[in-house]
């Protein structure tokens, strides 16, 4: 296979992380919504970890993101 | 048809020297980066000295200068306890200087051609040294009050004995990969969404420039798009600031009171 295309493949398959990361942080945010909708009392106080958990999500698909990049420009 | 622009998202990032010279042989030039982030600075001092005037009765500008020193210092003691308000001015400054910057590479002044923005947290370098601050004080304020003892961290409280050879080492990987994660979330979101507006104005441009009526639908498609993307790239530009300020004041929570 040329190097080219190769390549390309690659950036296409690394950015398969990129959607699941997205499930991902959709779980993070709709869990969040459903306990909140259960107790509002106590939502306003685990914003903090809400946030938390939103970034630890995203950073895996943003991973991806940079590996894609990586592999199209740097590699 | 008329001439094909090649879609180039990178080039927004690229690095221009606007002056300066060399020092030593070294190179020491004023870049457009460095402009940048001398414009955030002004738009910073600007922000506050309009709200620092110390009114009895506070004014629209003063009332949001506090809703941010008042966000910030309640991050930090919300965190960390009531000994984070000697915290609150670092986290103060991560805070405001990553939110003004991202939002300032996000204006529209791109109009004029020479004043196209540069967003400053889009530099590795940049949001790199921002994290190795952070954590130079995790670790500075963990060896200071605990000495050595600061070392427990990397056993959490009730581990087996059996157990401390896995776990040592997955806590102090977890531990160490801290101010890199830190870095580059804010830097690859940045980075994400400029690409992603700027491949999305080039199609608008492209499918105009195509003239064909499938053109023409293509750039309207992507113009409704493309100002979602925008609202979505402000939400963005706000919760990176929030979270790097977040996780910066749990990362000194860990090391001010161990777990």
């Amino acid at each position: 296979m040329d190097l080219e295309a190769a390549k390309v493949i690659g950036a296409g398959l690394a950015a398969i992380g990129v959607g699941v990361a997205a499930t991902g942080v959709g779980n993070v945010f709709g869990s969040f919504l459903q306990g909140a909708l259960r107790n509002p009392a106590a939502a306003d106080g685990q914003q903090g970890r809400l946030f938390i958990g939103f970034a630890a999500a995203e950073l895996l698909g943003l991973i991806a993101f940079a590996v894609a990049m990586i592999i199209l420009y740097a590699v | 048809m008329a001439a094909e622009s090649k879609i180039d998202p990178m080039h927004q990032f690229q690095i221009s020297v606007l002056g300066g010279g060399t020092l030593d042989g070294a190179p020491l030039a004023f870049t457009n980066s460095a402009l940048w982030m001398v414009i955030v600075f002004g738009a910073i001092l600007l922000f506050m000295w309009g709200g620092m005037k110390r009114e009895l009765i506070p004014g629209r500008w003063q009332a949001a200068v506090e809703m941010l020193t008042g966000f910030t210092s309640g991050l930090a003691v919300g965190n960390i306890g009531p000994e984070g308000r000697k915290y609150a001015p670092w986290i103060f400054t991560i805070f405001t200087f990553i939110l003004f910057s991202n939002f300032m590479g996000m204006m529209p002044f791109g109009l004029v051609e020479a004043a196209h923005p540069f967003t400053v947290t889009s530099q590795f370098t940049v949001t790199g040294v921002l994290a190795i601050i952070s954590f130079s004080i995790v670790l500075l304020v963990g060896f200071w009050k605990h000495g050595f003892h600061f070392l427990s961290l990397f056993v959490p409280h009730g581990t087996p004995k059996p157990l401390l050879p896995l776990i040592v080492p997955i806590e102090m990987i977890s531990f160490l990969v801290r101010p890199f994660s830190l870095a580059l979330r804010l830097f690859v979101a940045m980075i994400a969404g400029h690409i992603l507006v700027e491949v999305f104005g080039y199609f608008i441009v492209n499918g105009i420039n195509a003239g064909t009526p499938i053109g023409i639908f293509v750039s309207a498609i992507s113009f409704v798009f493309i100002m979602g993307v925008n609202a979505l790239e402000l939400l963005v530009c706000a919760i990176q600031a929030y979270v790097f300020a977040l996780l910066t004041s749990l990362y000194i929570n860990d090391a001010v009171h161990l777990h």
